[in-house]
């Protein structure tokens, strides 16, 4: 199948989501920001990266970007849409996804490997057994998820929670977040699924040459999906 | 022609702006007029030692510049080697100290803003950052703060534009209180044939300058912040800082090589140190023609500016292109696709002048190869300094041993919370060190080691590169010399760790103030010592930096003449990282301990002197160490090689313990007291474990580069155990060495008081 990846002023993490998807055997291209023909793919991802240097507010430009209308309306009528890193900030500055990411707790940013639980949610791009831990790098300033109550709420209830920071038995405490993200969560989906916002790098540790190989998974689950919608 | 200046004036501002009286007349006798206030400021900035290089040149002549690997030797924004296949690498170093020691935020991410343009001004995408840092001891409040502040603002930078930080070294002494240090290293891939050179050509030819806008930032950065000793009024010089915009330069980085992937440059210039000036100056000399520029084009973001503080200011993030007229509508469109402001500002003339106008007025009109050319060049006064006798003097052997400063177990844990060793991780997780998905080996080994390829283009390939930078200061305090060899050779060493041959080096020689005899003695025998080094080795410099008045208050910085270091690995799948690996491996030291304690950081700890002879050097042997590791690491035999540096053997057994998560048994060979073998920092050691089977493997290839070795023991349990001395458990070795930096930055103070303060 056919990924279309966004490159916005400023994203920096295109090149490494594309050379994940080749390595994985998919089709993979660059979709330049001022596009709007998204017609050619069957799923876009929003890269990371500082998509117009995180100025104002992490992600708040890139979402008034021309293609970002395209992305609605293509994440709305059910097909897939993820956003790694920045791409989440832009996803939830869009409202595709609900929440924000504030600064991280420690004021500092994060670069490193850190374990992660697969939840049991309705994702429809993770391949991973719920329950899995898996290791994969973050890396940002603003990933210190927060939402209301009432939201959090309906995460939890309809399976939207798709990974959260974890020990590296798996077990939750209530530090385990390296950025303070409420609930641990590191990564969300919307009711349906279909689009995923992540802070973590799956990218980084997909081609075992860059460090690991747990980050494949988090792009087969699509994959598999619509092949088997697809015929 | 304005004539703003009296011929009484005119000297005067030409000492203002740091122009010698000599220096003035010379001016004078070039322009055979009294020069306006535009060219005195052009000239007090061409001429100054930062751009000039006036005290340094020729001691500089004597580095070997040419080998085999070298596509582009020095002379041009960066070096750039060939790798193999095609490829090739360009690389350089650059001090950004005394913006950083005013305000360490914006100084550090500009440092790195500035290298990277000479990257990429070569043609080449910009991979991997290295950062050297020097500062006071972190216990005040000041140095916590210039620290923290510069690992944000490389982070800030680096982070921001996408490309990774990959290694750097950090040391913390009193000598840099008052002058911190910030080297930046960038390092660039590119097909060969985009090598691209900083060269004005083709009279007819337009002037595009690239990026921001033109303010006062910066104004005079060159002379009055990189020229001059710090003193009390260091605080009033903030304003001649610039302030750094990554997204800008993001942006330039992908327009500039989009430029070029469509041919539509005749050549490409940044605007670095005295900005248009130099940038344009040195292009035109480079291409033997002249250039007439009008300031009003330029797009400015302050009002009422100057002439000369447009030609001069040091606005970050701008580019100057040469384009020929044909393709300038193709090559603006490239700019407005990314967003980019581009105008044209002049044009390329064959009249081989500089001509600065306002509007039709001409303001300034000089040849235009002696701003860039005609510095002058001195000849300092060298004289041995008088300390180097008193600090040499010291007798380490007659060191009480037996005290309790030097109780082994203790002194090892010391040394593994010293801030000069404990482990850098609270650095380099505040820096992306992963993303282009080159980087094969991550911080914390000896060396950082990159694939060359790009991975997003779907070009991948096997080949890489290690690359460390390295100097120990103390060393090059007690004798310069042999301090600057050292540094040689432990970027080589750390190359060699992960099986990299030598290619080539940059280098950023950081001392005091060189119109004093003794600080400019220093500098000589540190180049010397560097220039001697590379002979032997046969590894040319490719590019570098110099970077003298490190004073405050009258007082040098420790001499500290950065290496970074570039070496070639043939196959990135058989690089061996620091870290011990499986149980039952052997432990072989390759290299020989001597008694080398004068310097050392266990001598610092125990006896709080920084004092004696550095260990001594043979740098033939060190090359035979290197030969034998590289070519084992080219087997595949090595499960883990780690250089033997600060702290010496236990230090290196330690860390490759803690990393590993494993022990080691140890049993040191007993021939001299047990301090001395475990902590003597003797040179051309490297610590290696492989699989039992390939031990006879590992010291018959010793024995052919009649290397010497020892098997020191086996990796095994949970315990670093010195067999008949002691032992000490790895998670304790750990708790002692892992989370020393972030204890000491951690809260005390936050940068926002001290900014305020």
């Amino acid at each position: 199948m056919r990924f279309g990846v966004v490159v916005f002023p400023g994203s920096n993490c295109e090149q490494d989501v594309v050379h994940a998807l080749r390595y994985l055997g998919q089709e993979a291209d660059y979709v330049w920001h001022g596009d709007t023909d998204l017609s050619a793919y069957d799923a876009i991802i929003l890269p990371g990266g500082f998509s117009y240097g995180d100025y104002i507010r992490c992600g708040a430009v890139a979402r008034f970007s021309p293609v970002m209308a395209e992305v609605v309306r293509f994440a709305e009528s059910g097909r897939p849409v993820a956003g790694i890193c920045n791409g989440f900030q832009i996803l939830a500055e869009a409202h595709l996804l609900p929440g924000a990411l504030l600064r991280n707790e420690g004021l500092k940013f994060i670069c490193k490997t850190v374990p992660l639980r697969v939840e049991e949610s309705v994702c429809q791009w993770m391949d991973h057994e719920p329950g899995t831990v898996v290791r994969v790098p973050v890396n940002h300033n603003e990933g210190n998820f927060i939402c209301d109550a009432e939201t959090l709420g309906r995460l939890n209830a309809n399976g939207q929670v798709v990974v959260r920071y974890c020990e590296p038995d798996g077990s939750l405490l209530p530090g385990s977040a390296p950025n303070g993200a409420l609930d641990n969560i590191a990564g969300i989906c919307n009711e349906r699924g279909n689009v995923f916002g992540l802070m973590p790098h799956p990218e980084r540790v997909t081609d075992p040459a860059t460090g690991g190989t747990d980050g494949g998974a988090f792009f087969t689950g699509i994959v598999k999906r619509l092949e088997e919608v697809g015929g | 022609m304005r004539a703003d200046l009296t011929p009484e004036l005119a000297p005067e501002l030409a000492a203002e702006l740091g122009l010698k009286q000599s220096e003035y007349e010379h001016v004078v006798e070039i322009l055979g007029r009294t020069p306006t206030v535009t060219e005195l400021y052009m000239y007090s900035l061409m001429w100054s030692e930062h751009c000039s290089y006036k005290h340094s040149k020729k001691a500089l002549r004597t580095f070997p510049t040419e080998g085999e690997h070298v596509l582009q030797g020095p002379g041009e924004n960066a070096g750039v080697i060939g790798v193999g296949d095609g490829w090739a690498v360009a690389f350089k170093m650059e001090s950004h100290n005394h913006p950083s020691a005013i305000e360490p935020y914006q100084g550090a991410a500009t440092g790195v803003g500035g290298i990277i343009r000479d990257i990429f001004t070569m043609g080449a995408r910009p991979i991997a950052s290295l950062d050297s840092l020097r500062f006071g001891p972190l216990e005040e409040p000041r140095q916590r703060y210039l620290f923290e502040g510069a690992v944000a603002g490389i982070g800030g930078y680096g982070n921001c534009i996408g490309v990774p930080t990959v290694g750097g070294e950090v040391y913390f002494e009193e000598a840099y209180a008052g002058n911190c240090l910030i080297n930046a290293m960038s390092i660039g891939l590119l097909r060969e044939e985009r090598l691209t050179r900083a060269v004005a050509a083709g009279p007819g030819n337009l002037l595009l300058l690239i990026g921001s806008t033109t303010g006062r930032d910066g104004i005079g950065g060159a002379s009055v912040l990189a020229s001059q000793e710090f003193d009390e009024r260091a605080e009033e010089k903030r304003p001649s800082v610039q302030v750094g915009d990554p997204f800008e330069e993001k942006l330039l980085i992908e327009a500039c090589l989009d430029l070029l992937d469509g041919e539509l440059l005749v050549g490409l210039g940044d605007l670095g140190a005295a900005g248009l000036t130099s940038s344009a100056s040195e292009m035109a000399s480079r291409g033997g023609v002249g250039l007439d520029i009008d300031v009003t084009r330029v797009p400015q973001r302050e009002e009422a500016m100057k002439p000369f503080e447009i030609m001069v200011s040091e606005s970050q993030e701008r580019m100057l292109a040469v384009v020929e007229p044909a393709k300038l509508a193709e090559a603006q469109a490239v700019c407005e696709k990314w967003g980019l402001r581009s105008t044209v500002i002049g044009k390329v003339t064959d009249t081989g002048r500089f001509v600065v106008r306002e509007g039709d007025e001409v303001v300034a009109d000089m040849p235009a190869a002696t701003l860039a050319s005609d510095a002058p060049e001195y000849d300092p006064p060298a004289e041995r300094p008088a300390y180097l006798d008193e600090v040499q003097a010291f007798d380490v052997r007659a060191v009480d041993f037996g005290s309790p400063a030097w109780e082994p177990r203790s002194l090892l844990l010391s040394l593994l919370a010293s801030p000069n060793i404990c482990s850098r991780r609270w650095i380099w997780e505040q820096y992306d060190h992963q993303v282009m998905l080159n980087t094969m080996v991550l911080p914390g080994s000896d060396a950082a080691v990159l694939r060359i390829g790009e991975p997003g283009r779907g070009e991948v390939t096997t080949r890489g590169i290690a690359v460390s930078s390295d100097c120990n200061g103390r060393y090059c305090y007690l004798e310069p010399y042999l301090g600057a060899q050292i540094a040689f050779a432990e970027a080589a060493r750390n190359v060699a760790c992960a099986g990299g041959r030598p290619a080539a080096i940059t280098d950023c020689l950081n001392f005091g103030n060189p119109e004093k005899p003794e600080v400019f003695w220093t500098f000589r025998e540190a180049v010397r010592g560097l220039a001697d080094a590379c002979r032997v080795f046969g590894v040319p410099v490719i590019s570098g930096n110099v970077s003298f008045y490190n004073e405050s208050f009258g007082q040098p910085i420790y001499p500290t003449p950065t290496v970074g270091l570039v070496g070639l690995v043939g196959n990135i799948d058989r690089v061996a990282t620091a870290s011990f690996k499986d149980e039952g491996d052997v432990i072989v030291l390759i290299g020989e301990t001597r008694f080398d304690l004068g310097g050392s950081e266990a001598l610092k700890l125990a006896e709080g002197v920084v004092a004696g002879l550095p260990p001594t050097l043979d740098l033939q042997r060190e090359r035979d160490v290197h030969e034998t590791v590289i070519e084992l690491t080219e087997m595949g035999l090595l499960k883990s090689a780690h250089d033997c540096s600060e702290g010496g053997l236990a230090i290196a057994l330690a860390e490759s313990c803690i990393t590993g998560g494993i022990g080691a048994r140890v049993r040191l060979a007993g021939s001299m007291r047990p301090v001395a073998e475990l902590f003597s920092e003797s040179q051309s050691r490297i610590v290696v474990s492989c699989a039992p089977e390939n031990v006879m493997i590992v010291t018959a290839l010793a024995d052919r580069h009649r290397v010497p070795f020892a098997l020191l023991g086996t990796v095994e349990g949970d315990t670093l155990a010195f067999e008949d001395l002691f032992d000490v458990p790895v998670s304790e070795l750990a708790a002692a060495w892992e989370p020393v930096l972030e204890r000491l930055v951690g809260g005390q103070v936050s940068t926002e008081e001290m900014a305020e303060g």
